[in-house]
């Protein structure tokens, strides 16, 4: 606990189980505020249950997970920790298709989310130019009325990565950005990850390396629901244990 | 300030249905009172009492719509909330009755002295007052709603098991008051009315008065339904729809959500049913039957699902032809409605109300402008 004052996110000794599988395994970490670290791990390392457990769409069996170094996650749902200011993008990018561009970022916009002010609100000129400064930023100003449906795959993603952005958080978590991308959309969006990371916390959870590399940043390796190693890409690279369960391939 | 919300809320489609119904609204009474019988326009009562009927079944489409169409909410159950609303409107009749039942008892509708009850159940209090009888068709349908919906949204139940739970919400209803103990009626529930705030029920003027109430209900409905749909509460709706989780991490509270539309879409379902009874002139238990709530749904998905006017349109037709096929060919009447579904299903996905769009849209030569520009990656 006393490790946790001054980090943005903290976890010790998180532990999940599934039908006796350990996804989870006494993993901790901590991601200092401003800091974007990169975490990368071979299928079934468990880095889905950890954006999960990070969210409150799971509950550890035991461990603690602090943010900002004094809220325990542990007892919050996922609108109250979306609230709080920890913004989480799918690996598949998931947007609302069927409403434009620009509704898309209304809805993400930080703003009361009860029920009936959400009735009754309208857009504030301010909100408005947010919004116009939002879609500037992930480059999608000329499709601000287009149904998300239409849009191409890698502007899905900035999508919804503007989308957490409306949500001004202090911790982004972001879920394989340059999956399905093309070479020119992946070397982007790692322009735009390292912007966003000026203001904000940021955790990757990446499988391409090449990305990672051009992040430049702090990562982690996650094996087996634990940390293996830590350190920047080179260090980690040549360390034996992580060469032998993941970049021998 | 007003004004941008009445643009806002209705579009030019919203506006000419809104116009088509005030002009049902007139029309009907007028062909039936006015024009005498002998002129080729006149519309016979019957007409009259049945196209009140379809129109309260198009406010329970409407209603099934608000949480299908756009809250992803399958309700296979929305009959329950029809048919409490009738019963409340129900009870209020036969309050009505007074003395004048075949027993002749000022305090008591005749199957409690039927049953030889000595005096009123106190669930029963109050329904002489028309005031009170309309807060409960709008109460009793709420309530229940946001009970069942507390705990089915907060437990996270969706999609097939929501359904099936609506169903036996239905279902043990229908069993409930099928009892004779449960001071309803029992299988014979209420009828025999004889007058609605003083005015004669059989006369055609009343037959008209409940027709033109039942088009405003509609109207009013419909317009509440839109504004809420138009407004962001809508938008996160439909983003509850189509991706729930991304609802959620954006930090709205999803059952507060559901729970907020499902009540109201209840009370909508109550209100279809306090006008259904007058009308028809009786409310039982089979009004709870399964097989009702299903048949709405097939009304909306006729109509076309999402649209709020679509359903409106679908439980008029089918049950337009719902009358035309149990008077000529009974027996083919549940084998025309399964066809219709699965057509439809198949082949409309988007109801009725998408093929008229789809027809709409298609003269008009796509401006380029309208076109997604091809944005260069860099």
């Amino acid at each position: 606990m006393e490790l946790a004052h001054g980090s943005i996110l903290y976890l010790d000794g998180v532990t999940v189980s599934f039908d006796g599988f350990r996804a989870l395994n006494e993993l901790s970490f901590i991601v200092e505020p401003g800091e974007m670290r990169a975490i990368i791990g071979p299928n079934g390392a468990g880095k889905t249950t950890m954006m999960d457990v990070i969210t409150g769409k799971t509950t550890p069996d035991h461990g603690e997970i602090y943010f900002n170094g004094e809220i325990d996650l542990t007892k919050l749902d996922e609108a109250a920790i979306a609230q709080l200011g920890i913004g989480r993008k799918f690996q598949k990018p998931t947007v609302f298709e069927s409403q434009s561009v620009f509704d898309n970022l209304e809805l993400a916009l930080k703003d009361d989310r009860r029920v009936l002010p959400v009735l009754f609100s309208s857009l504030s000129q301010k909100q408005n130019e947010r919004i116009d400064e939002l879609l500037d930023t992930i480059r999608l100003t000329a499709q601000r009325h287009e149904l998300a449906a239409n849009l191409s795959h890698g502007q899905k993603q900035w999508l919804e990565i503007g989308m957490l952005l409306a949500q001004e958080p202090k911790l982004l978590l972001v879920d394989e950005p340059a999956a399905g991308m093309t070479d020119a959309e992946t070397a982007e969006t790692a322009i735009l990850l390292k912007e966003i990371a000026k203001t904000k916390a940021v955790v990757v959870v990446e499988h391409d390396m090449v990305f990672v590399r051009d992040l430049d940043v702090k990562v982690s390796v996650l094996h087996e629901g634990s940390i293996l190693a830590e350190g920047n890409m080179d260090e980690v690279s040549n360390d034996e244990r992580v060469i032998e369960v993941y970049l021998g391939r | 300030m007003r004004n941008s919300f009445l643009i806002k809320t209705l579009d030019k489609n919203s506006v000419l249905f809104l116009t088509i119904l005030a002009i049902i609204a007139v029309l009907v009474p007028v062909a039936n009172l006015v024009v005498p019988p002998e002129s080729p326009f006149h519309l016979s009562t019957y007409w009259v009492v049945l196209l009140g009927k379809y129109l309260c079944y198009a406010l329970l489409a409407l209603a099934v719509d608000l949480v299908w169409g756009f809250a992803g909410i399958l309700t296979l159950g929305h009959g329950a909330f029809f048919a409490l609303g009738g019963y409340a409107m129900g009870m209020y009749l036969m309050r009505q009755i007074g003395a004048r039942g075949v027993y002749g008892n000022p305090d008591l509708p005749d199957f409690m002295v039927f049953l030889n009850w000595s005096e009123l159940p106190w669930f029963w209090r109050g329904f002489d007052m028309f005031p009170f009888a309309m807060l409960m068709v709008l109460f009793v349908p709420g309530l229940l709603a946001f009970a069942f919906g507390w705990f089915a949204f907060r437990s996270r139940v969706t999609g097939v098991y929501l359904s099936i739970i609506t169903q036996a919400l239905t279902y043990a209803l229908m069993l409930a008051f099928f009892r004779n103990n449960m001071g309803f009626g029992g299988n014979n529930g209420l009828t025999d009315f004889k007058d609605i705030l003083g005015f004669n029920l059989q006369s055609d003027a009343t037959r008209s008065g409940l027709f033109v109430a039942t088009v405003i209900a509609l109207m009013l409905a419909f317009i509440l339904s839109r504004a809420i749909i138009k407004s962001r509460f809508g938008k996160v709706l439909i983003g509850v729809r189509d991706a729930e989780s991304r609802t959620r991490f954006l930090g709205y509270r999803v059952e507060n959500y559901k729970l907020f539309v499902w009540t109201v879409s209840a009370m909508i379902a109550g209100v279809a049913g306090a006008l259904y009874v007058p009308q028809v002139g009786i409310i039982n238990p089979s009004e709870f039957a399964p097989a009702n709530s299903i048949e709405t749904v097939i009304w909306v998905a006729v109509g076309g699902r999402g649209t709020l006017i679509g359903p409106v349109i679908g439980a008029v037709l089918v049950n337009f032809a719902k009358t035309w096929f149990t008077g000529v060919l009974p027996e083919v009447w549940l084998f025309a409605l399964g066809a219709l579904f699965i057509f439809t299903t198949i082949f409309l996905p988007k109801g009725i109300l998408g093929l008229l769009a789809k027809k709409n849209k298609k003269p008009k030569p796509a401006k380029p402008s309208d076109k997604p520009q091809p944005q260069p990656a860099e």
